[in-house]
């Protein structure tokens, strides 16, 4: 029902005729994405990783990005905090960053990179369709034709796509790509997979790597959460996690809910000033979303109700 | 088969009681070479002699029901709780160097029933009971502790003689 609305929603033309072709294009291939059956995906396990920071190396090389500002052994990174005292996040430079997150069963280190959505939001709110989900469940983007408007960064529930601003006419979208290009398209699993000492990431198909989530659970009573976050978070996610402690203890956002995430769910404010100096055109477009979004949650509701619209 | 199992329990605890007086010879090699994955570290020097000592005559610690000596985990004794001494030994004998290379993906893929489906890598194997033990315990878990890094590790790391040069303070973007 929700997804129905949704779709009849993107297609209703919000954005004048070459925008409403290419909305109503993704919103046809959005059907498939809860359908490529072997999409592959990646378990993560908290409670094995030792924050030994080499699955970092492993995507600064594989994906040839600048060198970091501290070795990869170094482990101070750890206590760098940002301006509002948030830990490590992913920058054009690292596609992936570890967190250590001290907790009542003492350290434990979280890897963080693209949770690859079977729904992405980035790829919904990208106005120029610079997204893709490929049947290996990867979401890459084409860098040529993004625009750099970052939309798809304040969309994003998990806050990964990063901006190079090397270039300032042309900051491009940076993000992990589940090494797509060099190795999953290949059925290679991700470098950092295989780079891991403590195989703190498994590798396979998405829909075995949940039956062997919840086994890994059942075979060890006591050690995990009687949870896979990622199985049903946003709609389910690629990347799936077993924790120790509660997810909201090692920097999950566990009030996101199961439901894919629309573009225009989140702060549009956070996004007005720079949509407004870069692409007034866009902001109109948003305003329109989200006055339509009121519309469809209302006419939703009343589908809900029973009550005829 | 049952009777075929029988025996080789019995077996089993006639080896358990040869084990006692045999000891010293039974404690297997005194160094292993762990080499077949180095790469960005030396091999690693494993002081078996020592670590038997450590684990008190105890094989099972570490070759988990591969030598026949009890301590079986609950969810193996739920199939294994008499199947005896395996023969494999080895950590490698089990675990696959490549565990998400094509060939082990494609056997898992085809072999449908196949119980053992989240057996870790040979270098997880390895990582997992080594650090596994080392933290519980209080041993040395740095990474150079027991392996040294070659000079490939230094340029994956970016350390040593590939350290990045630090920038100024205060020169974000
Ligand atoms: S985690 Fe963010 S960037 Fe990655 S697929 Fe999901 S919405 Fe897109
Ligand atoms: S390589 Fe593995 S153990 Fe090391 S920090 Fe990354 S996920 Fe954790």
């Amino acid at each position: 029902m929700n997804k129905l609305n949704r779709r009849k929603f993107l297609k209703g033309g919000l954005l004048g005729g070459a925008a409403a072709l290419t909305m109503s294009r993704k919103a046809a291939a959005s059907e498939s994405f809860e359908g490529y059956p072997d999409s592959m995906g990646v378990l993560v396990d908290l409670t094995r990783c030792i924050g030994c920071r080499t699955c970092e190396a492993a995507c600064n090389h594989e994906q040839n990005l600048p060198a970091p500002d501290k070795p990869f052994n170094d482990y101070s990174v750890f206590d760098e905090r940002g301006p509002e005292g948030q830990k490590r996040r992913t920058t054009e430079k690292a596609y992936t960053v570890v967190n250590r997150y001290d907790t009542e069963k003492g350290p434990v280190f979280r890897k963080f990179q693209c949770n690859h959505c079977q729904e992405p939001t980035c790829l919904t709110a990208c106005f120029v369709n610079a997204y893709t989900k490929t049947p290996e469940g990867a979401v890459i983007y084409n860098p040529k034709v993004c625009v750099g408007c970052r939309t798809c960064m304040v969309a994003c529930p998990f806050y990964v796509p990063a901006y190079s601003y090397s270039s300032a006419t042309n900051p491009v979208v940076k993000k992990c790509i589940m090494c797509y290009d060099t190795r999953l398209k290949f059925g290679r699993p991700p470098a950092c997979v295989e780079a891991c000492p403590q195989e703190v990431m498994t590798f396979g198909k998405r829909k075995d790597l949940i039956k062997l989530g919840h086994e890994r659970i059942r075979n060890n009573p006591g050690k995990y959460i009687d949870h896979l976050y990622g199985e049903t978070e946003v709609g389910g996610t690629s990347w799936m996690y077993l924790s120790g402690v509660d997810f909201n203890q090692v920097g999950f956002d566990t009030t996101l809910g199961n439901q894919p995430i629309l573009a225009n769910v989140k702060e549009f404010l956070a996004m007005v000033p720079m949509v407004l100096t870069i692409w007034p055109a866009l902001f109109t477009g948003f305003h329109l979303l989200a006055t339509r979004k009121e519309a469809a949650k209302e006419e939703q509701n009343k589908n809900e109700k029973g009550v005829k619209p | 088969m049952w009777q075929r199992k029988r025996l080789v329990t019995g077996m089993a605890a006639a080896l358990a009681l040869l084990a006692v007086p045999l000891a010293k010879a039974e404690t297997g090699p005194e160094t292993v070479e762990l080499d077949s994955l180095a790469k960005l570290y030396k091999p690693v020097s494993f002081n078996h002699s020592a670590h038997v000592e450590i684990a008190g005559g105890d094989c099972a610690t570490c070759h988990h029901h591969t030598l026949g000596t009890g301590k079986i985990e609950p969810t193996c004794a739920r199939c294994h709780a008499h199947s005896g001494a395996a023969s494999a030994v080895a950590c490698r004998d089990c675990h696959p160097a490549e565990r998400f290379g094509a060939k082990y993906l494609q056997e898992l893929a085809q072999d449908v029933n196949r119980y053992h489906r989240d057996k870790p890598g040979l270098k997880a194997a390895y990582h997992l009971r080594c650090l596994g033990c080392h933290r519980e315990s209080g041993g040395p878990t740095g990474c150079q502790d027991c392996h040294a890094m070659t000079q490939a590790g230094e340029a994956f790391y970016r350390a040593g003689q590939y350290a990045p040069v630090p920038h100024a303070e205060g020169t974000e973007h």
